[in-house]
């Protein structure tokens, strides 16, 4: 398994007590969608945490391409192309939707303290480079025309759209989703399976922690089943939803 | 009365640079800062004790990288803690610099203060127009500041700090180095303050701790908050604004005889406070709203909407 795209293995993270992730194994595939799903409290948003430097593994290790990336920050696993959005959508309300993709490009000279001032000439070409591929992107997720509005006054699943092109900025390598169907109208959630299917299309991997088992039959190739901190079923989406064991899961049947 | 009217363009000056400071840490940065009497002070030391030895200028600057300095130092040790740590440790750091300032009297002179502090430009101000060369000065250093400022909060970086201010998780997730963006948001702002705390002592050309009360980081607060947070034309609108009510207020007691001094000096903040919250109801955004970068000018001919 060395050549894994992500790989995760016997991942550790206690909060309080609670074992959110209990020696967690399991694998990410390049350039397919792999599903993350399991009952609540499974630790499918933890395991989101701890492969983006949100939150740091007591044990375990997380390597992405070969490298061990196990326990670095956020801003750093987001340098090496893992890009990821949030379960309640979080967008920065005070930027408005054009601002809120122009912030996401990595390296602008514009950003340091002495570039912001001295080398004004090139952060502005940069600024356009930048507004030209924020336009395509939102012309592409159907949010142009909402460009100049403030980004707090989307709806819930236009928030979830913004959130994606954002990510798609950083140009990453892997795309980590959480619940990107949750609070999301139907016209709008069968526009985010078609993102995501065109996305995987043109090279991109994806990792989609998800409830909705439309979404995920949907989009998925490959399906983790997670349950108390542990991968329990692995599998095509057929196969994990078919296991006795995650029906078991899910329903509490052994309990 | 001119030299009324200098003393309070220079205090309007000095409150402007102050606030200017506090809009780019708290502002713009979400950063609490209140122990901005304590870096305004520690401005004003900085120039009174180091400019007849090394010159006026050099002074200044000696100050501003002093303030940076110890800022990035506070930051450093608070940010790492939860955010409102920081505004404790600042309360802190306020109370720190007026005790040392107090008591350190070989360095600071105590509670006597410091006296015959050169003031810019000494050597060629013909005498008698003292007061004219330091307005000049006063207003360059405003403009120089309010400019530099401008730049910053235009430019991707005040953008990236108005992103860490509204969410910090995000922003880390979007790449972008929170901890060093915060770090040098507060050296700035600090730096900003130590320029302000030396126009104080080159004006005054005495200083002593009672001059550098908490008042003057609730003055900031308002500015900040009257203004608008986040723009800088607002801030100068904001301190000029809270300045010139405080001063206005002043000759209340000649309309209204029957007040006492002590009970006009009540009243005043009192009107203050009223003025703050009519405004927070009445215009929440304060009066200047920060401005954003929009899709319309990268795209003249675009019909986005505004």
């Amino acid at each position: 398994m060395s050549g894994a795209f992500l790989e995760v293995s016997g991942l550790v993270k206690h909060y309080g007590g609670v074992a959110a992730l209990d020696g967690c194994s399991l694998s990410l595939r390049k350039g397919e969608v792999t599903g993350l799903i399991g009952p609540n409290g499974a630790g499918k948003t933890t395991l989101l945490n701890a492969l983006t430097g949100l939150a740091k593994p007591e044990a375990g290790t997380v390597s992405f391409m070969g490298a061990d990336v196990t326990g670095l920050p956020a801003h750093r696993m987001a340098a090496l192309g893992v890009v990821r959005s949030f379960q309640i959508v979080r967008e920065l309300s005070s930027l408005t939707v054009f601002e809120n993709l122009l912030l996401a490009p990595p390296h602008q000279i514009g950003e340091r303290l002495l570039g912001a001032v001295i080398s004004r000439r090139k952060w502005w070409a940069q600024e356009h480079v930048n507004a030209a591929k924020a336009r395509t992107l939102l012309e592409r997720v159907g949010l142009w025309k909402l460009a100049d509005q403030s980004s707090a006054a989307l709806s819930g699943g236009q928030k979830k759209l913004l959130e994606v092109a954002r990510a798609l900025l950083l140009e990453p390598r892997l795309l980590l989703l959480d619940e990107p169907g949750a609070g999301v109208s139907p016209p709008l959630r069968e526009e985010i399976i078609r993102l995501v299917r065109e996305l995987k299309a043109e090279g991109l991997s994806f990792g989609i922690v998800e409830h909705d088992m439309h979404l995920v039959g949907e989009v998925c190739d490959h399906v983790h089943v997670l349950a108390e901190g542990r991968t329990l079923v692995s599998g095509s989406f057929a196969e994990a939803t078919s296991d006795p064991r995650v029906v078991e899961a899910y329903l509490g049947l052994a309990a | 009365m001119s030299a009324y009217l200098v003393t309070l363009v220079i205090l309007v000056s000095v409150a402007a640079l102050v606030g200017l400071a506090l809009n780019l840490q708290w502002g713009l940065a979400g950063l609490v800062n209140f122990g901005v009497s304590g870096f305004v002070a520690l401005g004003a030391y900085g120039v009174a004790i180091t400019a007849p030895h090394i010159g006026w200028l050099p002074a200044m600057i000696f100050s501003a990288l002093l303030c940076a300095a110890i800022s990035m130092a506070l930051a450093l040790l608070s940010i790492r803690l939860e955010e409102n740590y920081l505004a404790i440790v600042t309360i802190g750091f306020g109370e720190i610099v007026r005790i040392l300032l107090l008591n350190e009297g070989w360095l600071t002179g105590g509670a006597l203060g410091i006296a015959d502090i050169p003031r810019p430009f000494a050597a060629i101000t013909p005498p008698g127009g003292g007061d004219g060369v330091i307005l000049a000065f006063a207003i360059a250093l405003v403009a120089l500041v309010f400019v530099l400022l401008e730049l910053l909060v235009r430019s991707p970086f005040g953008r990236v700090l108005r992103a860490v201010r509204d969410d910090a998780t995000v922003a880390s997730a979007l790449g972008k180095p929170v901890l060093a963006l915060r770090v040098r948001a507060f050296a700035v702002g600090g730096a900003v303050m130590g320029l302000a705390g030396a126009l104080h002592a080159f004006y005054l050309t005495y200083i002593d701790p009672s001059q550098f009360t908490p008042i003057i980081t609730a003055y900031a607060f308002m500015a900040v908050i009257a203004g608008g947070r986040g723009s800088n034309l607002g801030l100068l609108l904001g301190a000029g604004s809270i300045m010139a009510l405080l001063e206005a207020t002043r000759f209340l007691k000649d309309l209204v005889p029957s007040i006492d001094g002590a009970q006009l000096s009540a009243l005043r903040l009192g009107m203050i406070g009223i003025g703050i919250v009519l405004l927070l109801i009445l215009r929440p955004q304060g009066l200047v709203a920060e401005p954003r970068r929009r899709a319309t000018e990268f795209f003249p001919n675009a019909k986005g909407e505004g």
